[in-house]
């Protein structure tokens, strides 16, 4: 059962197959077996998860029957989890325990669901191949020579791998959809402000926004349903009424335009990613849909102004990590700017600094109109480019990422790195949701499809990703090389 | 060579909203160390700020009452730099779009002229919590219950030409602040801060000098003593043909003078950037006509009123409006007793002296309106006269019962009875025949004399005019 989807898991504990305990113990189990060699986990909270399993099925027993009542789930390390270890990848907090809960935790917790640990990340969501993390790197369940994408690799490859019914992300850049892309599952990223950002440890707040990752469409309007709506307590949420996200996924798509970006399918795209998308398009025209070419004209700048306004946020909000209140603390400080110094360049890995100097650079005095303000102007050419777009189709699609999963250690250049993202850096900098479902296969390792929506049109990306799934089965395929390795099935 | 002196204000005013600027922690005074801090005021890691939109409608009302512009759309930024007591590491407060724009502010100078003073800007900002250094060998403590209270930093116009127009512009911005309500503005314990921009130049020039600034005073005659020597100061550098290096200064009150207080952080480069965390404020003419509507009578405004519906000299009325306590104060005296000038009189003169002398707020006085309204009745109904008045007053001041049973148990009430009266007048001309005869002769003055030895033979509690007339009557 741990290789189903949360809807039949769901089905099956309301009509009474399996208990939440027993498929808790299920998941403990295969954490237990494959985390050494996946480390897909930072923290795993054994007696907890029975404890909530336990109080689920006593709930059910009740007559509580919410969808996800007893469904286990893993949260990225970037969620703040009431007294459990909050780490967000960094040695800065790697013994900081939360006293608050998360919006999206505490919506989670309200839903019954059962939390099996806390998934490992690139540290502050800073990557895209979850090498940064210092809890060490992330493994494809695919092929464990290569990474598993970043930053939320440890959520992918947890439910890629079957450590999880389902797994909270963050995606800035693209942080979800890539390492779901990677990892051959399912991964979405809401409109900025429908998702509380409250409690999610931010990395660039413009652009910050959480989001499921799952083995279907359906899987992640579920989640959706129980993560979105308005949050006093975030200022950037979005008061707007949360819709059913799943009532839609079964509208026949006969009419629906898909507008191709020609951008998205230019020089640097792998001929398999091209092509497995392209299949791809050709299914939805059998299901009716009508192809559109759509000119983004402005996406070659969104990686350029995405590492302007991301790192400026950023060289901010991570100030607060300086030693005085919680985290790490460099050991016998001489004097206040010894520990300043000392702390911060002992307690964050490489590519944080990195990102932290280009910031505070950018922000600097005399260099702020030609970086900040000017990354600004292209964030809103770039929005318009996508409303232009909007007028003429429903939904957008093209590749994820350019290839497919790339070995571990093979990428030493931080801009090689940074162009990993540069089909999905500039939904983030439109504030627009986007979805990457898994779309094929090549040399072993899974491909993914983006599919971005308007503002808010959550219901249709994933009543497109949802009709695609129904007719194919890329989004059920699982990696052998597991199972032979663990000797389990 | 003569100089000119070019003075600006950057005033730091707490606003009295109950709870922070961006969490929901309160603001109360005095708590014990970090019991007011929340995990937003302690930054701790995805936390986020919700604007107190309180602190906005008293922004607001503070622009409207000095006639200023109103920001439809103010925008907060971020302000980076590293201090313990600075929790996020970045201070938020507004930089190109605050909520209150130019404006200006009228103040009457000791010659009785009046001065336009122009305010630049008053924007709305995030406190900083406070550093303790004592008690901890080695170490700082750090206290966050005032960190993210918030702020309004007003900054005027540099039109200020000596220390006794900053001193006026201060006290009527905060005879303002103190009408509309909007802060305690106690200067002794930081709910009303003041940094103070300096510069000479050769009279008649047009360029300014270059500018210190005077950091953290904390009373008005600070304010004026750190302008008197630091002005001396620049005047004494250029004379010798040095130049003013642009820098921070704190003043000394020990030693009264300015002292540099240079150091690494005043080089910073603040990196300011729009906050990503909270949305602009938008408002619109509605907001602002409501604020408007809900505005309390001015300090300018009152003072004509007293002027034209009390007969108050202007400069009466100044001294009574000068706290809006203290005219609430008046208007009750000069209402009760029926008599708006005695009111003027015992109020800037009897009430004022005992509350200066004992550093008393109205609140604290022990002669409430309405009593000191009774004693000047009981002057006006001849019940006392005004000099036993001011014994009545001396006693009040210890004992809490009315005015009435004071003057009974003391036994202080006049006498009016004309026969008593007519005793006493007797008395005094028998034992005073030379003066009488002068008075005969036609020396009018010697009356005074003589009711002086009346009235201090009634030990002063006889009718003065029923005595005058007597004797005047007896000696005829």
């Amino acid at each position: 059962m741990i290789n189903s989807t949360v809807a039949e898991i769901s089905a099956a504990l309301a009509a009474g197959d399996i208990s939440s305990v027993e498929i808790t113990q299920a998941y403990l189990n295969r954490i237990a077996t494959l985390n050494g060699e996946l480390n897909a986990f930072i923290t795993v909270c054994e007696d907890s998860a029975l404890l909530q399993a336990k109080a689920a099925d006593d709930a059910r027993a009740k007559g509580n029957n919410s969808p996800l009542l007893g469904i286990p789930l893993a949260h990225k390390d970037i969620f703040c989890t009431k007294d459990i270890l909050t780490t967000c990848g960094s040695r800065m907090l790697h013994n900081f325990v939360s006293p608050y809960n998360a919006t999206v935790v505490e919506r989670f917790i309200d839903a019954g669901t059962v939390l099996l640990g806390k998934t490992n990340m690139d540290e502050f969501a800073m990557g895209s191949s979850n090498e940064t993390s210092y809890f060490g790197d992330v493994k494809n369940p695919w092929n464990t020579e290569f990474v598993p994408g970043g930053s939320s690799g440890g959520s992918a490859t947890a439910v890629a791998a079957d450590l999880c019914a389902m797994a909270t992300g963050t995606d800035t850049g693209g942080s979800i959809r890539q390492p779901a892309a990677f990892c051959g599952v399912t991964g979405f990223k809401p409109s900025y402000g429908r998702v509380s950002r409250w409690g999610m440890i931010a990395f660039a707040s413009s652009l910050d926004q959480a989001g499921p990752i799952t083995k279907s469409a359906e899987d992640a309007a579920l989640m959706l349903n129980v993560m979105s709506g308005l949050d006093k307590k975030d200022s950037t949420s979005i008061d707007r009424p949360v819709e059913d996200f799943t009532a839609s996924l079964d509208q026949p798509l006969k009419g629906l335009r898909i507008g191709v970006p020609k951008q998205h399918f230019a020089e640097g795209l792998s001929r398999e990613v091209e092509q497995a998308v392209r299949d791809a398009l050709a299914e939805y025209e059998k299901l009716g849909a009508i192809i559109k070419e759509v000119d983004l004209t402005n996406s070659h700048l969104s990686v350029s102004a995405y590492y302007v306004v991301a790192p400026a946020e950023a060289s901010a909000n991570l100030s607060r990590f300086d030693g005085v209140r919680y985290g790490y603390r460099c050991e016998d400080p001489v004097d206040l700017e010894d520990m300043y110094k000392r702390t911060r360049s002992e307690g964050f890995g490489e590519e944080v600094k990195r990102r932290i100097m280009i910031g505070t650079y950018a922000l600097s005095a005399g260099f702020y109109d030609a970086y900040y303000r000017k990354a600004q102007k292209i964030r809103r050419l770039i929005k318009d480019d996508f409303d232009r777009a909007f007028e003429e189709v429903d939904v957008i699609i093209g590749p994820t990422s350019p290839h497919t999963a790339f070995k571990l250690g093979s990428k030493s250049d931080p801009v090689s790195m940074y162009l990993e993202d540069i089909y999905t850096i500039a939904v983030n900098l439109a504030g627009l949701p986007a979805a990457s479902i898994p779309v094929g296969m090549a040399n072993g390792l899974p491909m993914g499809m983006q599919i971005i929506g308007k503002y808010f049109d959550e219901a249709k990306i994933l009543n497109v990703a949802h009709q695609f799934q129904q007719h194919t089965d890329w989004h059920k395929q699982k990696s052998t090389a597991l199972v032979t390795a663990s000797g389990e099935a | 060579m003569e100089w000119e002196t070019v003075i600006g204000l950057e005033v730091h005013v707490s606003l009295s909203t109950k709870s922070k600027l961006f969490s929901g922690s309160s603001t109360e005074f005095g708590a014990p160390p970090n019991t007011q801090a929340s995990i937003f005021d302690c930054a701790l890691p995805g936390t986020l700020p919700v604007f107190n939109e309180e602190a906005l409608r008293m922004a607001v009302r503070f622009g409207v009452a000095i006639g200023a512009e109103i920001g439809k759309r103010s925008v907060f930024d971020r302000k980076n730099y590293f201090y313990p007591d600075l929790p996020k590491g970045y201070q938020v407060t507004q930089l190109d779009f605050p909520t209150v724009g130019k404006g200006s502010l009228t103040v009457t100078l000791a010659d009785g002229s009046e001065k336009v003073i122009g305010v630049t800007r008053a924007h709305i900002e995030e406190n900083a919590g406070k550093s303790l250094h004592e008690e901890f060998s080695g170490m700082s403590g750090i206290d966050l219950n005032r960190a993210g209270e918030p702020l309004l930093e007003i900054v005027s116009e540099p039109e200020i030409t000596c220390a006794e127009e900053a001193v006026a512009y201060l006290k009527k911005l905060h005879t303002i602040i103190r009408y509309l309500d909007i802060s305690d503005a106690i200067m002794a314990q930081g709910s009303m801060r003041c940094d103070v921009n300096v510069s000479i130049r050769p009279k008649g020039a047009t360029e300014l000098g270059t500018r210190t600034e005077i950091k953290n005073i904390n009373s008005f005659r600070f304010v004026e003593k750190a302008i008197y020597s630091e002005v001396a100061r620049q005047q004494e550098i250029l004379e010798d043909g040095g130049r003013i290096i642009q820098e921070t200064r704190r003043y000394n009150a020990d030693k009264d003078e300015t002292t540099s207080m240079r150091s690494k952080e005043v080089a910073n480069d603040y990196r300011y950037f729009p906050e990503p965390d909270l949305l602009p404020i938008v408002i619109d003419d509605e907001y602002i006509a409501a604020v408007r509507a809900q505005l309390p009578e001015l300090p300018d405004a009152r003072e004509a009123r007293f002027v034209e519906d009390y007969s108050l000299s202007n400069y009466d009325a100044g001294v009574l409006v000068s706290s809006r306590e203290l005219a609430e104060y008046y208007e009750i005296v000069a209402r009760s007793s029926g008599d708006s000038k005695l009111a003027a009189n015992w109020v800037s003169q009897d009430l004022l002296g005992l509350l200066n002398k004992n550093n008393w707020s109205i609140a604290d006085s022990p002669i409430q309106a309405e009593r000191l309204a009774t004693l000047i009745t009981r002057i006006k109904d001849n019940t006392i006269s005004g000099k036993i008045a001011k014994t009545v007053f001396e006693a009040m001041i210890i004992d809490e019962s009315g005015v009435d049973a004071i003057i009974e148990s003391k036994g202080l009430k006049q006498v009016t009875d004309s026969g008593e009266i007519e005793k006493l007048v007797l008395e005094v001309i028998e034992n005073n025949p030379e003066q009488v005869q002068q008075y005969k002769d036609g020396k009018a003055q010697v009356i005074g004399f003589l009711v002086g030895q009346c009235m201090q033979l009634s030990k002063g509690k006889a009718n003065p005019g029923q005595v005058n007339e007597l004797l005047r009557e007896k000696m005829q």
